[in-house]
């Protein structure tokens, strides 16, 4: 059959737009609906947030051991490639516009655990250019480590620097694991999913579990009646960096 | 048109081998980067993007410059960029191919990269920037290419060409603005929290451009029978100085409104880069260096004298091409990140595998870039014999 260069040029260009329909449909529905989360009894919780008590916490630091052998995160033991989900930072560092020189000496140096904000609006998911970070309906922010393209713009827009990135290989600086939550790839970005696999199992996180002052509060932020809302309620509180406008739901009581 | 790359003198081979090797080194250190990680660098927690993202920035506005040369041709009918508006667009051609070759080199799974167009996320600049930088190559590859069939034919363009240029003019444009975005529109990182970025962008981008092109010209000039004629370089030098004028004048304005209203988060970054911060500069001596030469440039460029004579116009072109790389390469992506948004200063430094890859890059490139003149200037000597 004679194809004319015309014709296998039109050929080329509806077999290109067939191709892109799918995605570019697929993008749009996108913009509107957020991923379903899935059904369970504890579940139920329709924002999920988290309150920080600095009054009780004492900085041993329990919360970040447990998490990070939950989710299987390496030590490097240096800043360079270093991967964290959840650690602290003395006050200062973490409120930095909270801080002048006659600051209360009980909150100077003070370790303050910091970890993702699973933000309402989160910019880590505006700005990935592959929908690998998005919200889900309860607010949590998700990441898909098998999509995410390794281009570190999460981190770069990230105001708390809560995403870290698999420099190389994790598998040999993994120290104890105490679940089967997978291992990631090198050339991917990683941070904390308050817990995702065990909300789905019903259980609390495992950093509030691990608290043994009690100082980390983990509900649903939509339940006047749930242990977040009646602690906020007694208490003043402070989120980091309110005035960017990214709606951080981690709480912090000082 | 293709043989005439093919036929060349001893120099011509000389300087292809030359670029196939430096590329080739790159390539075999990019092997080792894709086995082991981007640890290979000297990129960290805190600094999340360097080297290749600085010139990928940096790129994209030699790119865009392309339609210096071209919108004076098309638009104003001025003549004597007739015999450079291919070389415009082939050079954009190779910056663009080495902005995404930057890319893919600073992913951490490439081969994920087409991700990017089966989940396109609008929401995100860097995918805005795919979009507007992959249509700017196809642009200019169809343009220049058709361009120079006609005139190795001693016909005029084909009348559908037309069309096409008009549309690269405003195209040019976005794409450098699209970049800008990719900073400009976060939060989290004040220093780059600035409207007046994309402008600076392109004020340096047609700084470099036209630099750019002057010296190759020059080059060119020296080594073959391609001619632009003294006329062309003169208004090519009186845009990149008006240019760098410009830019200049940005970068004052960014400096008075942070310095001026003060706000330690904006000012901290600047601190770091022209100062240092608790004894930790690494930055510094780039910074001013980049600061000098913009002097050095603007002193040379804006006297008619020292801008008509070939060795001083040299000069200043070379100073104007360092001074916007540093300014809009590690100049501007570095201080976004120190101090990290808790106050840590962890500076960052490319490590010599970077290095080399980055080299290997811009060697692909230039090996592109000497190809497509090749047979352009084969073209015009066919023609002028």
């Amino acid at each position: 059959m004679e194809v004319s260069k015309r014709r296998f040029l039109k050929l080329i260009g509806l077999t290109v737009l067939g191709v892109l329909a799918r995605p570019v449909f697929g993008a749009l529905s996108r913009l509107k609906a957020a991923r379903a989360s899935p059904a369970g009894a504890y579940f139920a919780g329709k924002r999920w947030g988290m309150v920080v008590n600095l009054k009780s916490c004492t900085g041993c630091a329990a919360c970040v051991d447990a998490c990070h052998s939950a989710h299987a995160v390496p030590s490097f033991g240096n800043p360079k490639e270093e991967i964290k989900w959840i650690w602290t930072i003395p006050y200062e560092e973490a409120f930095p516009e909270q801080n002048h020189e006659l600051i209360k000496k009980e909150l100077r140096g003070l370790p303050t655990p910091v970890l993702c904000n699973h933000c309402d609006n989160p910019p880590c998911a505006q700005v990935c250019p592959v929908g690998a970070i998005w919200k889900r309906e309860d607010g949590l922010v998700m990441q898909d480590y098998h999509r995410c393209i390794g281009c570190r713009y999460c981190m770069v827009a990230c105001p708390y620097g809560a995403v870290s990135f698999n420099w190389r290989d994790p598998r040999p600086f993994i120290g104890k694991r105490n679940s089967d939550f997978p291992i990631r790839k090198p050339g991917v970005v990683e941070r904390c999913n308050f817990c995702e696999e065990r909300l789905a199992k019903d259980l609390r996180p495992a950093c509030v579990e691990a608290c043994k002052e009690k100082a980390l509060v983990f509900g649903d932020l939509e339940d006047a009646g749930s242990e977040v809302r009646r602690t906020l309620d007694s208490h003043y509180s402070l989120r980091r960096k309110p005035e960017l406008g990214t709606k951080p739901k981690v709480y912090y009581i000082v | 048109m293709l043989e005439k790359a093919l036929i060349g003198g001893r120099r011509y081979w000389g300087l292809i081998i030359l670029l196939v090797v430096i590329a080739g080194v790159g390539f075999i250190f990019y092997l080792r980067q894709l086995s082991y990680g981007l640890g290979i660098t000297g990129l960290s927690r805190d600094v999340p993007w360097g080297l290749y993202v600085a010139n990928f920035t940096f790129l994209v506005g030699v790119a865009a410059s392309a339609v210096m040369v071209v919108l004076p041709y098309y638009l104003h009918n001025y003549q004597q960029f007739g015999k450079l508006t291919t070389l415009g667009e082939f050079l954009a051609v190779a910056a663009v191919i080495m902005c995404i070759l930057f890319i893919v080199l600073d992913q951490g799974q490439p081969a994920r990269l087409y991700h990017v167009i089966v989940y396109p996320s609008p929401n995100s600049m860097l995918f805005w920037d795919m979009v507007v930088l992959n249509g700017y190559l196809l642009l200019n590859v169809v343009i220049g290419w058709a361009t120079l069939n006609a005139e190795s034919k001693s016909e005029p363009p084909p009348a559908w060409v037309r069309p096409l240029v008009l549309l690269s003019i405003p195209w040019a444009f976005s794409i450098h603005t699209v970049t800008a975005f990719i900073y400009s529109g976060l939060a989290a990182r004040p220093f780059w929290l600035t409207a007046i970025m994309a402008p600076r962008f392109l004020a340096s981008a047609f700084a470099s451009g036209p630099a750019l092109l002057i010296l190759i010209c020059l080059i060119m000039r020296r080594f073959t029978k391609f001619n632009p004629g003294n006329e062309a370089l003169e208004k090519l030098a009186q845009i990149a100085t008006y240019a760098t004028i410009a830019t200049v004048f940005f970068l004052l304005l960014e400096l008075f409104t942070v310095y001026y209203a003060g706000i330690p988060a904006h000012m901290i970054h600047f601190q770091y880069l022209l100062f240092g911060l608790e004894g930790k500069a690494a930055l510094v001596p780039w910074m001013w260096t980049s600061i000098l030469l913009a002097c050095v440039a603007l002193a040379l460029l804006i006297n008619p004298a020292t801008r008509r004579r070939e060795n001083t116009l040299i000069a200043a072109c070379g100073a104007v091409l360092v001074f916007t790389w540093i300014d809009k390469g590690l100049a501007l992506m570095v201080p976004g990140f120190i101090p990290s948004p808790t106050g840590q200063i962890l500076e960052y430094s490319p490590t010599l595998p970077e290095v080399l890859m980055t080299l290997g890059v811009w060697a692909l490139g230039f090996l592109l870039l000497t190809i497509l003149y090749k047979i352009t200037i084969s073209v015009k000597e066919e023609r002028a014999a």
